[in-house]
């Protein structure tokens, strides 16, 4: 690990500044994944800069329309001890209660997990199925995107230099709809996804056939993949084993996995498809609970 | 289970806290990384990002000049170490590859290896200046798996390495081979012939390592009077100065080794990487060096245990083990001594087998040079050995545990060495097993299993010396030789206080450093609360003699007529002379002078342990994860000394042999590099990986030890693998012979996904 300076802005603007002077800098928020690089030698930074202390990063919020809006630097711990946010948003909980552990969890935050860009991130399945939107600072004002638009490359975001993620925003939850995230590891705790799975599903006035439906999988893929197959395979069709058979054959066809020290290509193509079964059993359920 | 009647012991049996617990917890506790005498320098070691490949040249210039830096050491700065082996407990070393394991030489042989080293003002600037040394290496084809190694066209790690067989003969053609050792009696092929039936299987197991969590850590200061002084983190402060003081050639006695407090070691620690280079960075700069590894060094550069591959056939005649013929092939990393004879000498330890030939191999591969590791060569044979019993069993529709009792190894029957067992407790593990609530409880539900496996090592005895002195309160200072890694100040001091009939809390235990206590052996072997307890017995007995003379004296009469009874001194003659040990101990000025009792020895007789596990497991057949829903451990102790600690090593044993079952290994990618060097993707399991360890203390005492100590902390690795992949197979119909029987092993399997 090489010197670097530490600085702690107060506002966006003190933060835009300071990330306009020259220096290489290295957000960071829960420094989870930032510390372990710089140590790692796998990253140098002339500058650390601290979001923390930024009002609009530290905001955790239910909006007027149901929604819900998350700091980026929120740690997954404050998230999940919201008993309406719990309540209300079970899926998001999935993500934020697995991450790491306990520890892991009083830092480590929504938004490093999303701009970290890890194919194996445990909360973009999840957040890409709830059709998250991005807010994006700059000097020049802000930007919003969907998330699924934000990757890359494997650690590679879309944010250009001298933007930072303000705030991830979840739409307010459709009745009768619900969603779901499950990940697969070989231990049963501070493990990296071998393959994650999210999905949501909206079941039609009937409470059979699904409505709408959307799907991601993670570790499959140079980035966290939405599979539209998998929405086609659900749309319009009863909520169902058969159908969520299909939906998970979908997912294994999609994925386009690596062999690596954590699995091979045929486990994690099966895997997506077991994962999305699941996540779609969860979604079902809490589908049902929301009608 | 106490199968003799257990003498009126006091302390013996009991649980107390241990001596060296409150500054544990505190953090008060010093461990190697926390020593910083004033002056300090860091060392960086650069490491060899190739498997196999000559060094051409090393440019340590462009370093030399970085800031903060004060000395640059390679290979040049050790001076040419003798060609000769060296015992360091277990197992053995060859000065002159140690040497070149410390700093490679003119080839670097795994990825990983040491190359050059750095010492510098801070850490980090003695990490970027190791980083800017620049190395030529030409790239040679690496050698990763045991089986390739030994095939005639392999490409070989040393041109100059024969095969060794017994009765000191070498091959004639250079090999990967290092040694072929058989072990044979009866005649096997007969027996296999006439066998009922016959089971023929290959397993393998891959490189694991011990996961201390303790990184090796070393500080030497090499001061202007030429002695040197090393603080560090050790198994056996006697071996590193033995062996520093032979790589550095320069005299034993000019090394003093204090070891500090040890996170875990388990066989790892018994061997040097660090002390020489650091010593050598201190001899150039004339200021303390401190070298620490952080994990991916300890994952690439420290010593696992062997990867292995094994080939039996199992023949049963008439319900019993008839012959086993087995091929042995153990991965030594990139140096010789792998212990494949160990593996050998254990395999078939719990059972009486007639007929047996068992062919083992040492081989040299592009890996780390293995360490010991808890019942070095034990597990992996094991592996083999009990599922293919268990194969057997099920075939002829045997029960596993009937079947373990019925062909159970006892006193007198000879292990494969020639060498009959003395009293030992391997029946009775087994008939605890079947006694047990866990083995009467059924097991019921889909995709569960049941299985169960044994387990042999022999324990060592080796050197041992304690010095106990008396305090004018009658307090006893306990002063050892055997650094503490498992809770040995506590059961020696039981085993003082015992012998001396005086409260557990009044024994001062203290861990002392090379130039303060005799010789001591490392730290392994299960030896030292059987061997340095030993040794403790004997110099309370020689405190209880000193008092009884010196009470002789005061009560003027004879020796003879002193009785030592509940720490109290008797005269036999006349009632109304007594002295407690507290008042004899505050007469000592006016009586002679302070009481020691001391006592140096060779422990011989350590009584090998025997272990019987029974596990259940569900899989998931859609993930092929594996959860262990019960274990139970069962195990011949001798006598339980510290009881809790006694569990506590059964059920640390167990853990670490779960972790081996199921999802530890070294994955080396096609060119040889480590991909998994940390605790992220080296996976050792988590406390919400494994149940509570039920544990059944078997105690069969050792004749070897007046209090029947056997050691305890090596054969729970044994079973666990065997047992775990035995309920495997129960639960899924499938039998897994290659470790680690991970969920992308089993998903494959049971989905024929590959
Ligand atoms: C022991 C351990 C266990 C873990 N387990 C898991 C797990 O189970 N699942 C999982 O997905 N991850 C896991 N992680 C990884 C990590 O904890 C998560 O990715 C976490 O969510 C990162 O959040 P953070 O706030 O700590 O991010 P940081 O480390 O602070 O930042 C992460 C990255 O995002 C950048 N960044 C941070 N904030 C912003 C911003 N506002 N705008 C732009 N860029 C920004 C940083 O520069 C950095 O590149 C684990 C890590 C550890 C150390």
């Amino acid at each position: 690990m090489d010197a670097f300076e530490y600085v702690a802005p107060r506002t966006l603007d003190e933060a835009y500044a300071a990330m306009s002077n020259g220096k290489t800098t290295a957000l960071l928020a829960g420094g989870t994944d930032v510390i372990v690089q710089l140590r790692e030698n796998r990253r140098h930074a002339d500058q650390v800069l601290d979001v923390k202390h930024i009002p609009e990063l530290m905001a955790l919020k239910i909006t007027a329309d149901g929604g819900l809006s998350i700091g980026a630097a929120v740690p997954c711990a404050v998230i999940y001890e919201n008993a309406e946010i719990a309540a209300k948003f079970p899926a998001v909980i999935d993500s934020a209660s697995l991450i790491g552990g306990i520890q892991i969890q009083g830092r480590a935050s929504l938004g490093g997990n999303v701009c970290n860009a890890s194919p194996a991130a445990d909360s973009i399945p999840s957040l890409i199925a709830q059709d998250t939107r991005l807010v994006i600072g700059s000097k020049s004002g802000t930007r919003e995107l969907p998330i699924e638009e934000f990757f890359a490359g494997p650690g590679k975001n879309n944010l250009q230099p001298g933007e930072l993620l303000i705030q991830l925003k979840i739409p307010a939850p459709k009745p009768r709809s619900g969603a779901f995230f499950n990940r697969f590891i070989p231990r049963n705790e501070m493990d990296i996804a071998v393959v994650n799975a999210g999905a949501r599903i909206q079941l039609a006035d009937d409470g059979e056939t699904i409505a709408d439906a959307k799907v991601a999988i993670g570790a499959v893929a140079p980035t966290p993949l939405v599979v539209p197959a998998a929405a086609q395979a659900l749309i319009g069709k009863p909520a169902n084993e058969e159908t969520f058979a299909a939906a998970g054959e979908a997912s294994a066809a999609a994925a386009t996995p690596i062999a690596d020290m954590r699995g091979s290509v045929a486990q994690r193509k099966h895997l997506a498809k077991v994962l999305t079964v699941r996540a779609l059993r969860g979604a079902l359920e809490r589908a049902k609970e929301n009608s | 289970m106490t199968t003799v009647e257990r003498p009126d012991y006091k302390i013996i049996g009991t649980s107390p806290i241990r001596p060296d617990g409150a500054e544990k917890v505190t953090g008060a506790a010093r461990y190697a990384a926390d020593f910083k005498p004033a002056g300090l320098l860091y060392g960086a070691i650069l490491r060899s990002p190739h498997a196999h490949a000559r060094v051409i040249k090393i440019d340590t210039s462009e370093a030399a000049k970085m800031p903060g830096v004060m000395a640059v050491a390679t290979h040049t700065d050790l001076p040419a170490a003798a060609d000769k082996v060296e015992a360091i407990g277990e197992s053995a070393v060859n000065l002159k590859e140690l040497s070149s394991n410390i700093l490679a030489h003119d080839k670097v042989l795994y990825h990983g290896h040491a190359v050059a080293a750095v010492a510098a003002r801070s850490h980090f600037e003695a990490e970027a200046a190791a980083r800017a040394i620049k190395v030529e290496y030409e790239l040679l084809p690496p050698v990763l798996d045991v089986r390739d190694a030994m095939r005639e066209d392999a490409p070989l790690l040393d041109e100059n390495r024969h095969t060794k067989v017994m009765g000191g003969q070498t091959s004639d053609k250079p090999s990967n081979i290092a040694s072929h050792n058989r072990f044979e009696d009866g005649d096997v092929e007969k027996a296999l012939a006439e066998s009922d039936h016959v089971v023929d299987r290959e397993y393998r197991t891959r490189m694991v390592h011990q996961g201390y969590i303790e990184p090796h850590s070393s500080t030497a200061m090499w001061n202007s009077d030429d002695t040197i002084q090393i603080y560090t983190s050790t198994q056996g402060a006697f071996g590193v100065r033995s062996l520093t003081s032979q790589v550095l050639a320069v005299p034993l006695s000019s090394i003093r080794v204090t070891p500090l407090e040890i996170g875990g070691g388990f066989g790892g620690k018994t061997v040097i990487y660090l002390d020489p280079v650091a010593a050598v960075l201190s001899r150039k700069t004339g200021k303390p060096v401190k070298i620490s590894m952080n994990r991916t060094d300890v994952f690439e550069a420290t010593g696992p245990t062997s990867g292995s591959y094994i080939h039996i056939k199992l023949g049963i005649k008439d319900g019993k083990i008839h012959a086993v013929d087995a091929t042995m092939a153990y991965e030594a990393g990139a140096f010789p001594g792998s212990p494949v004879g160990a593996g050998a000498m254990t395999m078939l330890s719990p059972y009486d087998v007639p007929n047996f030939r068992l062919n083992a191999y040492d081989v040299v591969v592009n890996k780390p040079k293995v360490a010991a590791y808890r019942a070095p060569g034990a597990p992996a044979a094991a592996f083999a050995i009990e599922q293919a019993i268990d194969e057997a069993c099920k075939a002829l529709k045997l029960d596993v545990l009937n079947f373990r009792d019925s062909n159970s190894s006892r006193e007198g029957v000879k292990m494969v060495n020639g060498v009959a067992h003395p009293r030992i407790g391997a029946e009775e593990t087994v008939q605890a097993a079947l006694a047990s609530d866990h083995w009467k409880s059924p097991i019921e539900g889909p995709n569960r299993g049941r299985g169960v496996a044994s387990g042999f090592w022999f324990n060592a005895g080796m050197q041992s010396s304690v010095i106990a002195g008396v305090n004018p309160d009658g307090t006893v200072n306990l002063i050892e030789g055997s650094t503490d890694i498992g809770g040995t100040r506590a059961s020696l001091a039981m085993q003082l206080a015992e012998t001396l009939q005086i409260p557990f809390e009044d024994v001062r235990p203290v861990v002392a450093d090379t130039d303060s206590i005799p010789h001591n052996d490392v730290t392994g072997g299960s030896r030292v609360t059987f061997a340095t307890g030993l040794a403790t017995y004997e110099a309370g007995m020689n405190i209880r003699k000193q008092m009884a003379e010196r009470a002789a004296k005061l009560w003027n009469c004879s020796e003879d007529d002193v009785d030592y009874i509940d720490g109290e001194l008797h005269c036999k003659k006349d009632s109304t002379k007594t002295l407690t040990f507290k008042e004899m101990a505050a007469q000592q000025a006016r009586t002679g002078g302070p009481i020691t009792g001391s006592a140096s020895l060779v422990a011989r007789g350590a009584g090998g342990a025997f272990a019987t596990h029974i596990v259940d497991v569900e899989v998931d057949p859609e993930t092929g994860k594996v959860e262990i829903l019960r274990y139970t451990a069962v195990q011949d102790v001798g006598t339980a000394i510290h009881r809790a600690y006694v569990e506590g090593q059964i059920q640390g044993g167990v853990v670490q042999g779960i972790g081996w079952a199921l999802n530890e290994e070294y994955f080396y990618d096609e060119e040889g590099h480590l991909r998994n060097s940390s605790f992220l993707d080296y996976r050792m399991p988590t406390t919400l990986d494994v149940p509570y360890i039920e544990t059944i203390v078997v105690e069969v005492p050792n004749p070897g030890h007046p209090y029947g100590v056997r050691g305890v902390g090596e054969v729970p690795i044994v079973p666990p693998l065997a047992a775990i992949a035995n309920a495997i197979e129960d639960a899924t119909g499938h039998r897994f012979t290659e470790l680690p029987i991970s969920p992308r092993r089993v998903v494959e399997e049971l989905n024929q996904l590959s």
